[in-house]
């Protein structure tokens, strides 16, 4: 392969990684805390507001339920709004994370969900406000659970940022698209698919290593 | 009714609580508690003892206002739980400790972070808190595992974490759900000592729940039997295990006395008499009776026989305490003297029934 396009899938890796590294921190910067609502506000829980949780329910799943390719397109006139251009990698990130918030916060209404509510009581029972159980018993306890659900995020993000090539974002899928695809290029699309399993085995390594260093539940000693 | 003791004011008092769940779809209103009078003196260890369902979950929950009553008033310490807002509701309940079945530590926070945490939420500085907590892990021995997470202690360590957790903010009251229920025996009976100590040391009002009579005897000084939602029955421990009136106390009470019917005798034991049979009677023994040779006097006086078929010794609040189940050939007429004779001492008598 000729350096021009080994510079190429470099600087398309690092795109990728730019696409993923802004969506996924602005996806968990909202997703996180919607998650937290939608776990903690039905009837008789922390913050009831059972109508409001059921209407933001219904937002996410409507979200979640449309295929990412048709929302990148649909978003086309907000993307413009808030990154000021509609192509690029930048414009890229806005689909993104439309896309992350509704998953990180669902992964995340799981994973708080888990949480033994006896530990709600307690915290309850000691005089804890709602917001100090969020804080000292939710989050913490569900710690693992959520790097594990964040990590899950990231890993989709990679797959949906391969798909953001269709409308002008960079980054590999944009690259294995345009070389491999339509130049017939196919050690281009190879080393994409290559790259792409690695970022993707790297991830979810890390994410379950961190994960099982914060679970403090099974230790042997 | 309730009865106010004499050696404390009340602490807790419930006058007239009720407390109705609504229907649901899938079941009917449940009143979990039924107009409840209960009175628990300051410094005193109070149980309440009642088979799942009999509502002493809300009942202690009630406390500390987990649950707010339908009707009536809750007070803990002239405070009257079900009137105070969320804010000051709060504050009350860093003067009500608990404790729990299940411990409910948290798993990502060590013996000693999980103990601190009621004083995080209470607002105590970091720098006070070590202080208030090294003492607390000394109290219920276990400074050598400050550092150690739940999943790394053993079910009566944690519950040692509960409690020095629960006596973190310096209650007044301390209230257990069940504390023992998932402990073996050996475990249980630490964990009631430590419990009686930390009363006798701190003065500490105890409220306990549970459904082991076994744990009543070691723990309580007073005792109030619930079903149905009801107290059905409320004295000291001596008086319900000496003499127990309603049926369920009577079962409680006969599964650590000895005094229930065993099986094999159950399935002889005939309603009515025919000739030829022996009448079945359980006597409890109670106090200073407890050492009389009454069954030998009576043996002599009436030239009967006596037949031991069950029995046993306990001692309830430091005091004896005896159930014997015995058959002695007689007549229904016989029987009424026998009976007579033995009650006179101050005995409790019943006749079960005769056998072939």
């Amino acid at each position: 392969m000729s350096p021009e396009l080994l510079s190429l899938i470099a600087w398309s890796t690092l795109d990728t990684l730019t696409m993923v590294a802004l969506a996924g921190s602005f996806g968990t910067l909202l997703g996180l805390p919607l998650g937290v609502f939608l776990a903690t506000s039905r009837a008789n829980e922390l913050f009831p507001a059972p109508n409001v949780n059921r209407v933001l329910g219904l937002v996410v799943n409507a979200t979640r339920s449309t295929p990412f390719i048709i929302l990148v397109v649909a978003i086309v006139p907000l993307t413009r709004l808030i990154a000021g251009t509609s192509i690029g990698t930048r414009a890229a990130v806005v689909p993104l994370t439309i896309a992350a918030i509704p998953f990180i916060a669902r992964v995340i209404e799981g994973a708080i969900r888990e949480v033994d509510q006896g530990l709600v009581e307690a915290a309850r029972a000691f005089g804890a406000s709602p917001l100090q159980i969020v804080q000292k018993v939710l989050l913490p306890e569900a710690l693992p659970a959520v790097t594990l659900a964040l990590t899950l995020a990231i890993v989709s993000l990679i797959g949906y940022s391969a798909m953001v090539g269709a409308v002008g974002g960079g980054g590999l899928g944009d690259l294995g698209i345009r070389y491999g695809y339509q130049r017939f290029m196919p050690e281009v699309m190879a080393t994409v698919v290559v790259v792409l399993i690695v970022l993707v085995q790297g991830v979810q390594t890390i994410g379950d290593r961190l994960s099982r260093r914060l679970d403090k539940r099974n230790r042997n000693s | 009714m309730p009865s106010i003791d004499p050696q404390g004011r009340a602490i807790i008092s419930f006058a007239g609580v009720s407390k109705i769940f609504p229907a649901r779809n899938d079941s009917a209103e449940v009143a979990a508690v039924d107009n409840i009078d209960l009175e628990v003196p300051e410094g005193a260890i109070v149980g309440v003892i009642g088979k799942s369902g009999a509502g002493k979950s809300t009942l202690i929950r009630l406390i500390n206002g987990l649950e707010q009553p339908t009707s009536g008033h809750v007070h803990v310490d002239g405070l009257d739980i079900g009137a105070m807002d969320e804010r000051s509701l709060r504050h009350a309940r860093r003067s009500i400790g608990m404790i729990f079945q299940h411990f409910n530590l948290l798993s990502s926070r060590t013996a000693f972070d999980n103990i601190a945490l009621p004083l995080e939420i209470a607002g105590v500085g970091r720098r006070d808190i070590p202080g208030i907590v090294g003492p607390l892990l000394d109290m219920v021995g276990l400074a050598d595992k400050r550092d150690r997470y739940p999943a790394e202690l053993s079910g009566g360590q944690k519950q040692r974490v509960g409690i020095a957790r629960a006596l973190a903010t310096k209650p007044k009251v301390l209230l257990s759900d069940e504390a023992t229920s998932a402990l073996d025996p050996e475990t249980t009976s630490q964990i009631l000592s430590l419990l009686k100590q930390i009363n006798a040391e701190l003065n500490l009002t105890i409220l306990f729940i549970t459904h082991e009579m076994s744990v009543v005897k070691k723990l309580a000084d007073r005792v109030a039997v619930m079903e149905g939602g009801r107290i059905v029955e409320q004295g000291t421990t001596y008086e319900i295990f000496a003499n127990p009136h309603h049926e369920t106390t009577k079962r409680f009470v006969g599964e650590v006395t000895g005094g229930n019917v065993p099986e094999w005798l159950q399935a002889k034991l005939q309603p009515a008499y025919a000739p030829g049979m022996q009448a079945v009677i359980r006597i409890a023994f109670t106090g200073a009776d407890a050492d009389e040779p009454v069954l030998s006097r009576l043996t002599r006086a009436y030239n009967v026989d006596f037949n031991i078929m069950h029995g046993q010794i306990e001692y309830v609040a430091g005091q004896p305490f005896g159930t014997l189940i015995t058959s002695v050939a007689a007549d229904t007429q016989l029987l009424e003297r026998l009976i007579a004779e033995l009650t006179s001492t101050r005995n409790h008598v019943e006749h079960l029934g005769y056998v072939a």
